[in-house]
C-alpha cells in the first residue's frame, strides 16, 4: 500500500519538500545537540524539563484524541464518523512518532535508550509510560493498516480486528492517564500534584485533537476531492465545545483551590504564570494570550450560528489548538519549575537549537501525516486530480 | 568524640568484613535471615547530623565543599545555569522553605547552611527512575550509577531538595584538579552526594566530615542508640528538610 505515496502531484512533492528541509534543519541541530550536550537548550539546573517533554505532553492528548471519533463509530456505530476514522487513526500514529522522538532528543544519554527496556523498572511511571504509548503506537499502525486494507479490496474488515478496536479505546485514555501520573505522582512538584491533572490532560486532548482533526478536512476539502461532509464536522464540533468547557472549567477549579487557599507552595506557579513572580514574567503574555484565544474560541463554539459556519468554525479550531497548545506545550511544564523547591525562579527561554529541534519534530510528524493521508486517498481514489 | 570514631571504625570495618564475605558467611550462620533474628544482625542507617552554629563562626569557610568536590572531581561551571552541586550553601529559610523562620534567632538563620543530599529513608528519585540507575543501599545510602542513567532527569523533577545535579556539558575540561582516585563523569548523566559511598567502605568517615575542622558535621549509625549521631538528636532539637512529605531525610539540622 506504501506505493501510494511515491507518485503524486506537484504540489504534494513540493509540500514533502519543504517539510523535508525543515526536517534537515532539525537533524543538524540535534547533532550539534549530540556532540555539546542538552547544555545547547535552554534549561538549567532548575528548569530541568522544557519544551521537548511539554511537546510530548501536548502531542500524547493529540495522539489520544482519535478515541474521539473512533469510540462513537464502534461503540454507537455512529456511521457519520465512517469517513473519519482512519484519518483519526493516522493523526495518533503521527502524534504518537513525534511523542517518542521528544522523549529521545530530551535524553542526556541517548545511545542508552535501550536501558528502559534492560532493566525494567515497574515503580517508575515513566517505563509504563513507554509501555502505553508503544502499544498505543502498534495498536493503532494494526487497525489503520488491516481497515484500510480491507476497504481497498471492498470488503468487510476481517472479524478479529474488532476486539482490537474496542482495545483501542481505554488504550487511548490510558496514555494520557499514565502521562498525567509522570507529573502528578511528585510530592516535590506542587503544581503538578493534583487529582484533576489527568482528567484535564483529558479534556484538553479530546478538545484540541478533534479541532485539529476539523482543520484537516477543511484543508483536504480544498486540496483533494476528499470531502469529510457537513454533518461529520458539525458533530466533531460539538465534542471540540463540550471538551473546551470542560477544561476551561477544570483550569478554573484548580485556580480557585491554589489562589483561594493561598498555601505559597500551590499558589506562586499560578503566579508566575499570570503575574509573575521574582521578576520573571517570561510567560505572563502567552497564558493571558492562551486566556483569550480560549474565551474566543467558546464564544465562537458555543453560538450555534459562528459555529454552523465553517470559517467561524475553523477560526474557533484554531484558537482551540493555539491556546491550548500555550497551556500544555509551554505553561504546565515550565511553572512546574517556577519556582524550585528552593523558592528559586530561573529564566527560561528555550534556544535556537532547541526550537529547530522542536520544528524539525514537528515537521517529521506532519510528513507522515500527509504520505499517510495520501495513501488512505489515493485507496479511496479521492485524490486531486 | 574519640571513643566515637573507635566505635565508628570498628562498626564500619565489620561491614567491609560482611560485604566481602557475605555469601560464605550467610552459608556458615545456616542462612539467618533479618526478619527472624532482628537483633542477631544489626542494620546500620548512616545519618549526618549538621550544627550549623559551628559554622557561624567562620563564615566564609568552604573547607567541606572544597574538600567533597576534589574527592569526587566536581566540575566548576562559570554559568550557573549548568552547575553541578553535591554540597553547596543555601539561605536558611531557602533550605527550610515549609518552616516559618522569622522569629527563629536571626544569628541563625539569615546565614546560609550546608545542604546536600538528604539519603532518603523513602526516597523518590529512586521511585521515578526508569532503569535503576539510582538505588538505595542497605546502609540507607542512595548511590548513583553514572553508566547507566540515561539522562531522562526525572529524578531531579522528583527531589523535593533540589539536590541532583546534571551535566549540561563534558565536566572534564571543567574540572580543577583531576582526582585520579575517584571516576570523573560524561555530559548527560545526573550526579549528586553519595554520602562517599567510596570512603565507607574502606571504614572511614565522609570527606566532607573530615574536613570540617569545626566538627559541624557529625557522621554516624543511626540505629546504634549509643552513636554520636543519636547522641547529639537526644540532646538538642533538630529540623529535617519537608519532613511533612514522608521522605524521611536522614540528616538532621540542630537548632
Amino acid at each position: 500500500m506504501l506505493e501510494k505515496a511515491l507518485v503524486g502531484s506537484r504540489g504534494y512533492w513540493r509540500w514533502l519538500m519543504v517539510l523535508g528541509a525543515v526536517i534537515v534543519l532539525g537533524v543538524i541541530a540535534y547533532l550539534y545537540q549530540f556532540a555539546f550536550g542538552l547544555g545547547v537548550t535552554g534549561l538549567s539546573r532548575n528548569v530541568t524539563w522544557g519544551l521537548y517533554i511539554a511537546q510530548f505532553t501536548f502531542l500524547v492528548g493529540v495522539a489520544a484524541s482519535a478515541v474521539m471519533v473512533v469510540l462513537p463509530y464502534y461503540l454507537h456505530d455512529f456511521k457519520t464518523f465512517g469517513k473519519l476514522t482512519i484519518l483519526g487513526e493516522f493523526l495518533a500514529i503521527s502524534a504518537v512518532t513525534m511523542c517518542m522522538l521528544f522523549i529521545f532528543v530530551d535524553m542526556g544519554q541517548p545511545t542508552r535508550v535501550l536501558n528502559v527496556m534492560l532493566y525494567p523498572t515497574p515503580h517508575s511511571l515513566m517505563f509504563w509510560d513507554m509501555v502505553s504509548l508503544m502499544g498505543y503506537l502498534v495498536l493503532n499502525t494494526l487497525i489503520s493498516h488491516v481497515t484500510l486494507d480491507a476497504e481497498r479490496n471492498a470488503v468487510a474488515p476481517p472479524r478479529w480486528i474488532k476486539p482490537i478496536i474496542i482495545l483501542s479505546i481505554p488504550w487511548a485514555v490510558s496514555i494520557h492517564t499514565v502521562t498525567a501520573f509522570l507529573y502528578s505522582g511528585l510530592a516535590a512538584r506542587p503544581f503538578w500534584m493534583t487529582a484533576i491533572l489527568a482528567p484535564r490532560f483529558l479534556a484538553s486532548a479530546f478538545s484540541a485533537g478533534p479541532a485539529l482533526l476539523i482543520l484537516f478536512c477543511l484543508v483536504l476539502r480544498r486540496l483533494t476531492r476528499f470531502d469529510a461532509g457537513r454533518e461529520p464536522i458539525q458533530r466533531l464540533a460539538i465534542i471540540v465545545t463540550y471538551a473546551m468547557l470542560i477544561n476551561v472549567f477544570f483550569v478554573l477549579m484548580e485556580l480557585f483551590t491554589a489562589l483561594y487557599s493561598n498555601i505559597p507552595e500551590d499558589a506562586e506557579h499560578f503566579k508566575f504564570l499570570y503575574v509573575g513572580l521574582a521578576g520573571n514574567a517570561t510567560l505572563v503574555p502567552w497564558m493571558w494570550a492562551s486566556a483569550v484565544l480560549s474565551v474566543v474560541a467558546l464564544v465562537l463554539l458555543v453560538n450555534p450560528k459562528t459555529r454552523h459556519n465553517e470559517t467561524t468554525l475553523a477560526a474557533a479550531c484554531v484558537a482551540v489548538f493555539v491556546g491550548l497548545w500555550i497551556e500544555k506545550g509551554l505553561g504546565l511544564i515550565i511553572a512546574g519549575f517556577e519556582p524550585s523547591p528552593l523558592g528559586q525562579v530561573t529564566v527560561y527561554t528555550p534556544t535556537l537549537p532547541e526550537i529547530l529541534i522542536s520544528l524539525g519534530i514537528y515537521a517529521f510528524g506532519l510528513f507522515l501525516i500527509t504520505v499517510f493521508y495520501k495513501i488512505a486517498l489515493s485507496v479511496r481514489g479521492q485524490v486531486a486530480a | 568524640m574519640g571513643e566515637d570514631r573507635r566505635r565508628f571504625l570498628k562498626l564500619a570495618g565489620l561491614t567491609a568484613l560482611c560485604a566481602a564475605g557475605k555469601g560464605s558467611l550467610v552459608r556458615l550462620a545456616g542462612a539467618e535471615s533479618p526478619a527472624k533474628g532482628g537483633a542477631a544482625k544489626k542494620k546500620i542507617r548512616w545519618a549526618m547530623v549538621v550544627d550549623p552554629r559551628k559554622c557561624l563562626e567562620k563564615e566564609a569557610c568552604t573547607a567541606c565543599i572544597d574538600a567533597c568536590n576534589h574527592a569526587h572531581n566536581v566540575p566548576a561551571f562559570d554559568n550557573p545555569k549548568h552547575e553541578v552541586k553535591w554540597i553547596w550553601k543555601e539561605p536558611f529559610a531557602d533550605a527550610f522553605l515549609d518552616q516559618d523562620v522569622r522569629y527563629i534567632d536571626q544569628a541563625l538563620t539569615t546565614k546560609p547552611v550546608f545542604v546536600f543530599c538528604n539519603h532518603c529513608d523513602n526516597p523518590p528519585c529512586v521511585r521515578v527512575c526508569p532503569t535503576k540507575a539510582t538505588w538505595k543501599r542497605e546502609d540507607g545510602v542512595v548511590m548513583m550509577d553514572w553508566h547507566r542513567c540515561i539522562g531522562c532527569r526525572y529524578c531531579m523533577a522528583a527531589c523535593p531538595y533540589g539536590s541532583r545535579s546534571f551535566n549540561w556539558e563534558d565536566p572534564r575540561p571543567h574540572i580543577k584538579q583531576v582526582n585520579p582516585d575517584f571516576p570523573t563523569r560524561t555530559k548527560g548523566v545526573v550526579e549528586k552526594c553519595t554520602f562517599c559511598d567510596e570512603l565507607l567502605d574502606k571504614g572511614q568517615l565522609p570527606a566532607c566530615v573530615t574536613a570540617c575542622k569545626e566538627k559541624a558535621l557529625t557522621f554516624g549509625d543511626l540505629n546504634d542508640p549509643d552513636s554520636e549521631v543519636r547522641r547529639l538528636l537526644r540532646s538538642r532539637f533538630a529540623l529535617r528538610r519537608k519532613a511533612g512529605l514522608g521522605t524521611n531525610p536522614e540528616v538532621f539540622y540542630l537548632v
